[in-house]
């Protein structure tokens, strides 16, 4: 049997074509990204970066009601924002198979919260599926797609950072045939309409008692018993993993992977025939919960934190205690290293000149890879919530400010993709309410912080097929912003910034600034940068250090004399030269 | 028996190849093998670690505290960073190269000056392994990671793989002789 070194997602991803998915819709979301980009590597399954989850959710439940088998994939917080479509197909049910992939973050690695969206499965009545490991990433979604199909029921495919983002060998097996059901009709099964909804919740809760039944005796669940049964361990996901690790077979398991319904029938059998039970699982008291509904005594969140993520020594000194293993230590700190703003990146003009308005200036930052403009030096925002809150959040605020008597003016920020995700309806609303704020939207050509994905601003889509670019900044003149209350600026060029934050300092009510300029990394952009580098003259510099408010990564301060440092890096974008009085930086390489 | 690798670097430094090379070798002896590497925002100039596990049969990815056996950093203050994880006794193989991130080049934060001086005194088996140097003596400073590896190879004993053979499945034929001779120099530059 062939078998390949795979991550989780690259496993999601092959299970799914194995499966004969033949429809994927997600947005970019770490650490589910690369689920889309690897099904889109495979001609046979139409792969599409939706404008948010709400959208990538719909466009599959389409796709799977007409009769493919259809994934569509999202980080936990995306999930929030697909919740409407998630409920109501709750209901609906599918035609061909439908699993929708949760990706969620405990230990948030790069996300805003740590939330545990085991829990929308009972919300929305879904199966809910937790592998727990690349292998069982590819041969549960294959399953997952099964059940789907057997109960009537979207599946929610549940999966961590750790399992994402781990690799492994998987044993591959061979796709088989796409199939296609035949499209059919039918309004009592697929328009929520009240009397609709009313009959097909009633409908749900049948086949998750159906489902259940499966649940209890299915290969997904399953008891390893050890020799004695004193201990035994209710577990799930990535948890199993560090319960074997540290377990080893000294305890019996029982390994859930079926997990919404809960395998009451199972989990009864398993807790009677075992003296102590613990439950180990990141996140919410989920299983510990029905454990204890059933009543059995455990041992879970008690002493296993709710907080972060697991590993194998958090769990052993939650259950066992510490271990005395010996290490190193030395009396002296490294230095912090948080994530920067790239060399040549051209969200760092933006926040220099925002940062020298902070007198007349509140801001709201967004997600994206300007969420980096928060740190040091530049301040850049005060509050960020999630996805379009830059921009819609700046309404409230303005009222609040207004009310103190803060003459102080709101901005708000977006990046282009997330302009397309859920700034547009934000900024609906500030033109609708003639907010007194300046939204601001950082159009840098790419979703950049997950990896450059293309969005509705491109030409092209992630399988390569030419489409048709939105136009962001005539989305913004349709509102009916005038040119008067409008600048597009290179966020390069200073000047031009700070003007524009002069003109909509000046005015009242609603104003739109939309910084221009491609994210340094983009492949084209990169290569037309090739060898370009900015170069500091020794003899002209005078240390004054100006150039160093930017917060280059390429530059550092050495002996008294600035210099480019990592020329290599650098992109001679010209910010510093624009910094410098002296006229000791140039542009070399062009 | 499982074995435990912390590679630690800075983003872009070639952790991520490194580790694709070191795994390709240790399915080729038979080994079971899981490897952790957490990204996204840490591309963007921050730390960034990559856990690699192998034995007969690994469950948990990832390493804790006083764990691995060998640590491999890229940059001489990332190792400073992850020593807590290095088990009594585990070896320590790092680059000397210096790489400053924005607090320190802000003057928020300090460099320290003998960060290789405090690590060679407290781990008996420490080595420093100039890479980027060797790298960039080379002719291109992107091997640096495959001199490492040649490093860690030494220090594991996994001379059982033709790596010289296995690289030119991970880098392209006009690179594979540049990386052919980090490998070999890392891979020389431990006892």
């Amino acid at each position: 049997m062939v078998k390949e070194i795979m991550s989780g997602n690259e496993a999601i991803a092959r299970g799914a074509w194995e499966a004969g998915c033949s429809f994927a819709a997600a947005y970019p979301g770490t650490p589910s990204t690369e689920i889309i980009e690897n099904l889109s590597a495979i001609k046979e399954v139409s792969s599409r970066w939706a404008n948010n989850e709400k959208t990538a959710l719909e466009m599959a439940i389409g796709a799977s009601i007409g009769g493919l088998r259809s994934l569509a994939a999202m980080k936990h917080v995306g999930l929030n924002v697909a919740a409407d479509p998630l409920c109501a197909v709750g209901y609906t049910g599918v035609n061909a198979g439908l699993v929708v992939v949760t990706a969620d973050d405990p230990g948030c690695h790069s996300s805003q919260n740590e939330q545990d969206n085991r829990l929308y499965a009972r919300l929305a009545k879904l199966a809910l599926v937790e592998p727990s490991d690349s292998q069982e990433c590819k041969d549960f979604v294959k399953a997952a797609f099964e059940i789907s199909e057997r109960f009537d029921i979207p599946v929610l495919f549940r999966v961590t950072t750790r399992i994402c983002h781990s690799k492994g060998l998987v044993a591959l097996e061979q796709p088989g045939e796409i199939p296609v059901k035949p499209y059919q009709r039918n309004t009592k099964k697929y328009c929520m309409l009240p009397a609709m909804a009313r009959v097909r919740h009633a409908f749900r809760e049948e086949s998750l008692k159906e489902l259940e039944d499966y649940a209890n005796s299915c290969p997904l669940n399953k008891i390893e018993w050890a020799g004695d049964r004193k201990l035994g361990i209710v577990t799930s996901g990535i948890s199993y993993q560090y319960a074997k690790e540290v377990f080893g077979d000294s305890a019996s398991i029982l390994k859930l992977a079926l997990t919404n319904p809960m395998p009451r029938a199972l989990i009864t059998e398993f807790c009677s025939a075992v003296d102590k039970i613990y439950v180990i699982e990141e996140g919410e008291p989920f299983i510990e919960n029905t454990v204890r509904s059933l009543g059995f005594a455990c041992i879970g969140k008690a002493k296993v934190p709710i907080l972060g993520e697991l590993n194998a020594q958090i769990v052993r000194t939650a259950l066992v205690g510490p271990t005395e293993q010996g290490g190193y230590s030395v009396d002296l700190q490294a230095p912090p290293r948080p994530p920067v703003l790239c060399a040549g990146c051209p969200h760092r003009g933006f926040f220099f000149s925002l940062q020298k308005n902070k007198k007349q200036i509140v801001a709201m930052g967004d997600i994206g890879c300007y969420s980096l403009g928060v740190g040091e030096p530049f301040g850049g925002f005060d509050i960020s919530t999630c996805m379009g809150a830059g921009i819609s959040g700046t309404i409230g605020l303005a009222k609040a400010l207004e009310m103190q008597g803060d003459p102080r003016k709101v901005l708000g920020m977006v990046g282009d993709s997330t302009f397309f995700h859920s700034g547009l309806t934000s900024l609906i609303d500030v033109i609708h309410a003639d907010a007194n704020v300046i939204a601001c939207v950082l159009d840098n050509s790419i979703t950049a912080m997950t990896g450059h994905q293309v969005n509705a601003g491109s030409s092209k889509d992630v399988q390569g097929n030419e489409v048709s670019a939105i136009d962001l900044v005539a989305i913004i003149r349709a509102l009916g912003v005038p040119d008067e209350r409008l600048r597009v600026v290179d966020p390069l060029d200073l000047k031009a910034v700070q003007e524009a934050f002069n003109a909509a300092i000046a005015v009242k009510g609603p104003f739109v600034i939309v910084t221009k300029r491609p994210c340094a990394l983009i492949k084209e952009v990169a290569r037309a940068n090739a060898g370009k580098h900015c170069q500091v003259d020794p003899g002209k510099c005078v240390g004054c250090k100006a150039c160093t408010l930017i917060a280059c990564p390429a530059m550092a301060f050495k002996d008294n004399k600035a210099l480019v440092a990592d020329p290599a890096s650098c992109t001679a974008c010209g910010l510093c030269m624009q910094m410098c009085k002296f006229d000791a930086i140039s542009r070399v390489g062009e | 028996m499982t074995t435990n690798i912390l590679l630690v670097g800075v983003g872009g430094q070639g952790t991520i190849l490194m580790s694709k090379v070191l795994t390709a070798g240790l399915a080729q002896m038979g080994y079971d093998f899981k490897m952790s590497e957490i990204h996204g925002m840490s591309q963007r100039g921050g730390t960034v670690t990559t856990q690699i596990r192998y034995g007969d049969k690994v469950y948990s990815p990832s390493i804790g505290e006083e764990e691995a056996d060998v640590i491999v950093s890229f940059e001489k203050v990332e190792a400073l960073r992850v020593l807590p994880f290095l088990k009594k006794g585990g070896s320590m193989v790092t680059d000397e190269h210096e790489i400053y991130s924005m607090p320190v080049l802000t003057g928020k934060a300090e460099y320290p000056s003998n960060a290789l001086e405090a690590l060679a005194d407290a781990v008996e088996n420490f080595t420093i392994v100039p890479a980027r140097a060797k790298a960039v003596e080379l002719g291109n400073v992107r091997v640096q990671n495959i001199c490492l590896l040649g490093a860690l190879v030494k220090v594991l004993k996994l001379e059982a793989v033709d790596w010289n053979a296995l690289l030119a499945d991970f880098v392209p034929e006009k690179a594979l002789a540049i990386n052919q001779q980090a490998f070999a120099a890392g891979y020389a530059m431990l006892k």
